[in-house]
């Protein structure tokens, strides 16, 4: 996976740091605090396979994403992955998911722009014939006073 | 024999006469009976679902996955174009001008017709409501609905919003609308029972519905432009979806 750019961010005001992801994959990302507010009424549907790889987006999930939709099929999930969300959210959720679980959660998600936006997020395994056979995920609008919660658990959570 | 069909009951009565005229026709034209069975509310369609007394239905997408997860019923069609979308709505008089500014306790008027109760609970969750956290004033149609809402009885109502933009100008005008869902993927779908037969023709007869001008007019009155085939995995995508969206 790419390094994230300094011009397709949207602030020269930005911080950098480097994630290694469950499969070794590091990559580094800047950030800044520009956050985006989740539209009104809508859901961010997306699918992924079986290793965690988009493979279908919603309108949504673009829009929110500031990627296409090209660039984003095929392309691990955790590309929207935040440095201020701690490893043990996302090991809690792939240990849920694989036992057959839905799973919720409150995510602080990574921008292609560098910016975040905060959602209530659930995933579930898609069984076909008794077998997970991909992802769903879905992401709403999250409560204010839980996103401020969440603001104060996850650095305890490193 | 003839073969059971339903609509779900969050059909618009003024549609009754439409759905017989479109069974006479579909009897003659896949020379099948069929006789029309319907139910009054969603607990009525949940009994005779479990008792395999439906053999063709027109389903809410909360029912899809029961009818094929559970009782093995094969999606069909579905209308181009429609789809089930919510809308909270507050009396205009009100002093609630968006969802933030609701508390828990509030009395929401709601009918029984389930995606729209589920997205509009949904809806509620910014502003830290959850079911728990509401006294439900239960009504018998989405126009009974908006009558508590203006008259004070119910702080907020939850409407299909296709109901909310046929309400007249006056009642329109007596109603604040605090959000909209842009959801764009529930949608109806007609399913057939395990044991109606030939259902490859009968989806092939409903997709040329559209290329007749006798049979756009039957579209026209139950107000569909037209079908569109809907595959299983089209339809475990949607149950996939209402998973995501029910209450934990």
């Amino acid at each position: 996976m790419q390094n994230m750019k300094p011009e397709d961010l949207a602030s020269d005001n930005y911080q950098e740091t480097e994630l290694t992801f469950f499969d070794g994959t590091s990559r580094k990302v800047l950030y800044t605090d520009i956050e985006t507010q989740f539209p009104d009424g809508c859901l961010i549907v997306s699918r992924t396979d079986l290793d965690g790889v988009i493979t279908h987006v919603n309108k949504s999930f673009v829009l929110m994403s500031g990627f296409t939709e090209q660039e984003l099929i095929g392309q691990p999930h955790y590309i929207l992955r935040h440095p201020f969300m701690p490893p043990a959210a996302f090991a809690g959720l792939w240990k849920t998911i694989q036992k057959k679980e839905k799973w919720h959660g409150y995510v602080k998600n990574l921008r292609k722009d560098g910016g975040f936006y905060w959602v209530y997020a659930t995933v579930i395994p898609n069984r076909r014939n008794g077998e997970i056979v991909s992802y769903t995920s879905v992401r709403r609008k999250p409560s204010v006073k839980k996103v401020a919660e969440c603001m104060e658990l996850y650095p305890t959570l490193f | 024999m003839p073969f059971n069909m339903t609509i779900s009951p969050d059909f618009k009565p003024e549609l009754i006469s439409g759905w017989y005229i479109f069974n006479t026709w579909l009897q003659k034209k896949i020379d099948t009976p069929i006789h029309i069975d319907l139910v009054n509310d969603f607990i009525e369609l949940s009994d005779a679902i479990d008792q395999n007394r439906i053999d063709l239905i027109y389903a809410n997408p909360c029912d899809i996955a029961r009818l094929v997860r559970e009782k093995n019923f094969n999606p069909l069609v579905q209308p181009v174009g429609t789809q089930d979308e919510t809308i909270i709505v507050s009396s205009v008089n009100s002093q609630v001008k968006t969802i933030e500014d609701l508390s828990p306790g509030i009395k929401v008027a709601m009918t029984d017709v389930p995606d729209v109760n589920t997205i509009g609970m949904i809806m509620l969750e910014p502003a830290d409501i959850t079911p728990k956290d509401i006294e439900t004033i239960h009504c018998q149609n989405f126009i009974t609905v908006a009558k508590n809402v203006i008259n004070g009885q119910a702080d907020i109502g939850f409407l299909l919003a296709d109901a909310y933009n046929e309400f007249s100008n006056l009642v329109k005008k007596q109603l604040h609308s605090l959000i909209t869902s842009k959801i764009h993927v529930l949608h109806h779908a007609l399913l057939a029972g395990p044991d109606f037969p030939n259902q490859e023709n009968l989806q092939q007869v409903l997709l040329s519905m559209n290329e007749d001008p006798k049979t756009q007019k039957i579209l026209q009155s139950l107000e569909i432009e037209k079908w569109q085939a809907m595959d299983r995995e089209e339809a475990e995508f949607l149950i996939d979806l209402m998973d995501t969206l029910s209450p934990e």
